[in-house]
């Protein structure tokens, strides 16, 4: 990923930043400029997400594209947040560790680097809550 | 809208083809269609070819042009037009052929299918698969496109009676059909101690859950119904050509396990055949992962979900069942050219309505279904054929 690729979501990517229709009063995350129901109608605001939420189904990654081959296994999750959108995720977890309806929070992480010179991508990962 | 048919189909052999380009693979597709309806080359008013992604896998775009050149069409100028929808590049590609016939814009139009994938290492390919889905979300912390259908089959499981050896058997049912199709790129049988023992790719699918890496190219001609007769006695009618679009990201779909894009495009499809489900004699799904197939089957509407790990285990979906699903070996056996599988599955169709599939043939078959995929479920492509 290029590196303004990267760094213009740098506020969504590290903290969360999502958005939310004033209209309707519906979440994103990953955030949306555009209401899919309200359409024209629909007046987005920025909102940032506390992070809180649940595993709703997770997966182990063994083989993986060459940037994350290193990470593997790692643990891949779609996660719901309280507020309810969900969205793709890595948990901070062994195997087994996480199942279904398992309740996390977020971290900040290294998701992958671009090479060995290049821009490190930081993000936020999940971990469970004990 | 004029009624269209199906005049000529053409098949490389799927599989990993070193010794050929990705325009190779095209031309002995073309060709062998072309062969096949009896055509000439100047016969020809316009082609559409289906491709996912030539611009990482050999690093060229402009793949219209590319096809129109090296069929000997450039110099009589017709129009060429790549359609891309990811795994589902080679449905659109059929149906933006039926469209410009049905419309009357064209006349005798080629509905092709390529993907060229060997040439680069499966670090590549395996990033480059992952475009299907959303790079921004999902691709970028590390989801592969086996993760996203591995996540489809965790939530299936959890909420749903779908075993392990059920999920196998998907894979054991397509290899058995796989090995009767002279195209396909694995002709073995196995068995589900073969899926059951293979490496875990993301859990729990393993390597013999997913369809593979793979060259290959199909082309099929498409004509107006009433003049097929000028060309061929063995036509095929196009009942219905239905294309519904979702979320591109799974995490947005209302509910993981269910793809409502192939909800909408089956309904749609069987609705303007003015057909029930029991009308259908065999069905082509997309069965990039086993887990998919599963779901096909019931989010088309052939069972109640959470049924077809039952159906397949009982043989209900197998060559010699009520209702055979994917006797050409499905993308898991034949191979899966990303651009190609939704033209190769118009190809099988064909190849069954006119009782041509030799030790695969369901006999008797008069109406057949193609379903076509793309990501996760964000693009889906429908076709209704029937033998005349």
């Amino acid at each position: 990923m290029s590196v303004a690729r990267f760094w213009r979501k740098i506020p969504q990517r590290y903290n969360l930043i999502g958005t939310r229709c004033g209209t309707c009063g519906t979440y994103f995350f990953p955030p949306r400029s555009f209401c899919p129901s309200c359409r024209r109608e629909g007046k987005i605001e920025e909102y940032r997400f506390p992070g809180k939420g649940k595993v709703v189904t997770h997966t182990v990654i063994r083989s993986a594209s060459e940037q994350f081959e290193r990470q593997t296994p790692y643990v891949l999750a779609i996660i719901q947040l309280d507020e309810g959108p969900r969205f793709t995720a890595q948990v901070v977890a062994e195997p087994g560790e996480i199942q279904v309806g398992t309740p996390v929070r977020p971290v900040f992480r290294r998701i992958s680097a671009d090479g060995e010179s290049g821009v490190i991508h930081y993000g936020t990962k999940f971990v469970p809550v004990r | 809208m004029r009624d269209v048919a199906v005049i000529g189909i053409g098949c490389t052999v799927f599989g990993e083809h070193w010794g050929s380009s990705f325009r190779d693979l095209f031309i002995q597709a073309g060709a062998l269609a072309l062969e096949d309806a009896g055509l000439s080359g100047e016969q020809i008013d316009a082609m559409y070819v289906g491709n996912m992604s030539a611009g990482r896998f050999i690093e060229q775009e402009h793949i219209g042009a590319l096809i129109a050149d090296y069929s000997g069409m450039a110099t009589r100028h017709i129009p060429a037009t790549r359609v891309e929808a990811a795994c589902a590049s080679g449905g659109l590609s059929f149906r933006q052929a039926v469209i410009a016939v049905a419309s009357g814009m064209e006349d005798v139009v080629v509905a092709a299918g390529v993907e060229k994938m060997t040439d680069v290492g499966t670090g590549v390919s395996v990033d480059t698969l992952a475009g299907a889905a959303d790079r921004e979300w999902e691709g970028f912390v590390g989801a592969t496109f086996p993760g996203l259908y591995a996540m489809i089959a965790t939530d299936y499981m959890h909420r749903y009676p779908l075993t392990r050896e059920q999920l196998a058997q998907v894979a054991v049912k397509n290899h058995f059909n796989g090995a009767r199709n002279p195209i396909a790129q694995f002709q073995q049988e196995i068995t589900v101690e073969t899926v059951i023992r293979s490496s875990l790719v993301a859990d729990p699918l393993r390597l013999f859950d997913c369809s593979p890496i793979t060259d290959g190219a199909a082309a099929v001609i498409v004509a107006p119904l009433e003049r097929a007769r000028e060309f061929t006695d063995r036509f095929v009618k196009v009942r219905a050509s239905a294309q519904a679009s979702d979320t591109i990201s799974l995490h947005d779909r209302a509910d993981i396990s269910r793809l409502d894009a192939t909800v909408a495009a089956g309904r749609r499809a069987l609705d303007s055949a003015g057909l029930s489900h029991r009308d259908i004699d065999l069905v082509e799904v997309h069965d990039c992962f086993t887990i998919a197939e599963i779901c096909a089957i019931e989010d088309l509407g052939f069972c109640r979900k959470g049924d077809a790990g039952r159906l397949t285990e009982e043989g209900i979906t197998a060559l010699d069942g009520d209702l055979p699903v994917n006797t050409s070996g499905g993308l898991k056996a034949c191979g899966h050219p990303v651009g190609a599988t939704g033209i190769k599955q118009i190809c099988e169709v064909v190849q069954q309505l006119r009782g041509e599939a030799g030790k695969r043939q369901v006999p008797g078959a008069e109406i057949g279904m193609t379903h076509n995929v793309g990501g996760t479920g964000a693009t889906v492509a429908v076709h209704i054929l029937e033998a005349i």
